[in-house]
């Protein structure tokens, strides 16, 4: 979830990931395609695609701009009566009291809008970390082998060792000030497994390849074989794990702000307005189930693009 | 398979000083046990310095990793900072804790092993098409939000069960937390399930049985879902340590007083032995977990021996 969330997706990824990403291109139709763009041509068909993209490109204007939204502040007091009681006006749509307020008098619909950049930074800013660090890893370990490969399989072993939720609590509790590079580099610091453990198996696999052989024979750099031959084909299955992933992370993100161990004020996080709403469960539940359907809803705009993603990149599951 | 056993067990070894020692580098090194001891207040630098040598936290790192090893192998977890044993504390909370965790299994194993089976089957059918997008919305609800809405409709609204669980946590009333620890899981073994399913019903074997006029259930059974299962048991096995720290979330929502209640509290305090011993429990448990999935392997499919 999120806690172990993370440690699922990871798991989940047992279906079959493609190993070697060449050849890919259906043979029946002549002309071959590349695999990025025979997966291209595959997704711009998917509904699953589309929607999550659309959700996405939205979530990620949010996140920029979410002054476009609304005009009310997330901060500050909007209904000095701090009538948390008081229904959400559904009439009033983009409204300041379109969703109510929380127990501070502060607008819902405010805090939703606001808390889209610190969810939307967090989750792509541990992916990309996770990915360039995982890489790294799993490539040295794949491609030089031997003690190298030892040494760096028992070090992920260690790190999966520990439950992920159980490690960022005990990290993000020795910080007084938790800010969105804080929790991100936390995260980081433990999520790399999941993709140095893929990347290695396919760079094992890609390293016997006969372009590989060939280009050692050419006498090519240790340096020009990784970037220019094993990296652009190990990219795929990566991705896929990556893109995976990043739904996770956005859970991750907010059950720690939910636990009180992740963000802290001023940012505004949904897990944190999840926590905050507890104390109002009995009598305004709806203070704490606007944030959680939207910390919901965009985990699965992500896992559904991760899926599409899979799908189009993988070609046995075709 | 002894020899692969031993062989497993010594792997086992570096895992866990590895893991252990990094938990311990970062509770002690990030966090400082002696303030969280004073809690708001600034210590008196003398008191400070003579709990610190009272508690050997003036030795270099790894003596003092070394020597807190060595007592737990003497059974000796060190005590919080209350003034309670450690292992008294986990005497209380692994019970509640493996409770939670055993109805969580039993929930993903049956419900998910069955709705994977079912949908494997039906393969591209409206039925397993809605399951994949069902699976797939469950994946993305975290645990904390599927925790409070199933507290509020069942426990509130509703008035099915007890909102919160009584000190004791007799097994009833841990259905309801039960299925919110597992319902990430179970969504993900119905997915497993079902590729795996999907993939074998094609299989030469399963045409045989067929063929031979075996009644379908028992094809489904002995023949498909016995060779189907490996890639879902993995999952489990993974699963057990996961959900163990996991319910952290679940035991905060539902008031149980577990592992992760202890675990939160004692991380939240800075109790630094809780933290440091209940986690290498955890740890111990999640790669005994592993262990015993890999012998699992042989059981379900006779063709894997190890040497």
């Amino acid at each position: 979830m999120p806690d172990k969330t993370v440690e699922k997706v990871a798991t989940a990824t047992g279906e079959p990931i493609p190993a070697v990403a060449t050849d890919a291109g259906p043979a029946a139709t002549g002309k071959p395609r590349s695999l990025w763009s025979d997966a291209w041509h595959d997704l711009r068909r998917n509904p699953l695609f589309l929607v999550s993209a659309v959700l996405i490109v939205f979530l990620l204007v949010m996140a920029i701009w979410p002054s476009l939204f609304t005009s009310a502040s997330p901060r500050d007091v909007e209904n000095l009566a701090r009538d948390f009681r008081q229904p959400p006006q559904w009439g009033h749509v983009f409204g300041r009291d379109w969703l109510g307020f929380d127990g501070q008098g502060r607008s819902i619909y405010a805090r939703i809008v606001y808390g889209a950049r610190a969810s939307i930074t967090v989750g792509v800013g541990v992916t990309v970390c996770v990915t360039i660090l995982g890489t790294i890893v799993g490539m040295i370990a794949g491609y030089f082998g031997g003690w190298i490969d030892t040494l760096l399989s028992r070090m992920t072993d260690i790190f999966l060792g520990i439950p992920f939720l159980l490690g960022a609590l005990v990290v993000l509790n020795t910080f007084e000030k938790r800010s969105v590079w804080v929790v991100i580099l936390a995260l980081a610091f433990l999520g790399w497994t999941q993709i140095a453990r893929v990347a290695r198996g396919a760079v094992i696999t890609i390293k016997q390849a006969d372009y590989v052989v060939a280009a050692k024979a050419l006498g090519a750099s240790t340096t020009r074989i990784l970037m220019r031959h094993i990296l652009p084909n190990a990219l795929a299955p990566i991705i896929v794990v990556a893109t995976i992933a990043l739904g996770g992370y956005i859970a991750a993100e907010a059950t720690l702000s939910f636990l009180g161990i992740g963000l802290t004020e001023p940012t505004v996080s949904w897990g944190g307005d999840v926590s905050t709403g507890r104390e109002l469960l009995r009598i305004a539940p709806h203070v704490l189930i606007i944030p959680s359907v939207m910390v919901s809803i965009t985990v699965l705009s992500f896992l559904m693009f991760g899926d599409a993603v899979r799908n189009a990149l993988d070609p046995k599951l075709r | 398979m002894g020899r692969y056993v031993i062989r497993r067990l010594l792997q086992m070894i570096p895992v866990f000083i590895g893991a252990t020692f990094l938990i311990f580098v970062m509770v002690y090194a990030l966090g400082d046990p002696v303030a969280a001891l004073f809690g708001d207040k600034a210590p008196d630098p003398a008191t400070a310095a003579r709990i610190r040598e009272d508690l050997g936290l003036d030795k270099p790192l790894w003596q003092q990793y070394l020597h807190y090893m060595g007592n737990i192998f003497r059974g000796d977890f060190g005590t919080a900072f209350n003034g309670q044993k450690v292992t008294e504390l986990m005497a209380t909370a692994f019970p509640v804790t493996a409770k939670l965790t055993l109805v969580a299994i039993v929930i993903e194993i049956v419900v998910g092993i069955a709705l994977g089976v079912v949908s494997g089957l039906k393969r591209g059918r409206p039925l397993d098409t809605s399951l994949l997008v069902l699976t797939l919305i469950v994946i993305s609800v975290p645990t904390f939000v599927s925790g409070y809405l199933l507290q509020y409709l069942f426990g509130l609204k509703l008035g099915w069960v007890r909102p919160t669980v009584s000190t004791d946590a007799p097994l009833n009333e841990l259905i309801l937390p039960g299925i919110v620890l597992a319902l990430v899981s179970l969504a993900y073994v119905t997915r497993l399930t079902r590729t795996s399913i999907a993939e074998n019903a094609r299989a030469d074997y399963v045409r045989t049985a067929v063929a031979k006029g075996l009644p379908r259930r028992r094809v489904i059974t002995k023949h498909l879902l016995r060779n189907s299962l490996i890639p879902v048991v993995t999952f489990i096995g993974a699963d057990i340590g996961a959900l163990m720290g996991g319910a952290i979330v679940t035991e905060r929502i539902f008031n149980i007083h577990g592992v992760g209640y202890q675990l939160y509290n004692g991380i939240l305090r800075g109790n630094t032995p809780t933290v440091v011993g209940f986690v290498t429990i955890l740890v111990l448990v999640f790669l005994v977990a592993n262990l015993l999935v890999d012998l699992l392997y042989a059981v379900l499919d006779p063709r894997i021996r190890y040497a």
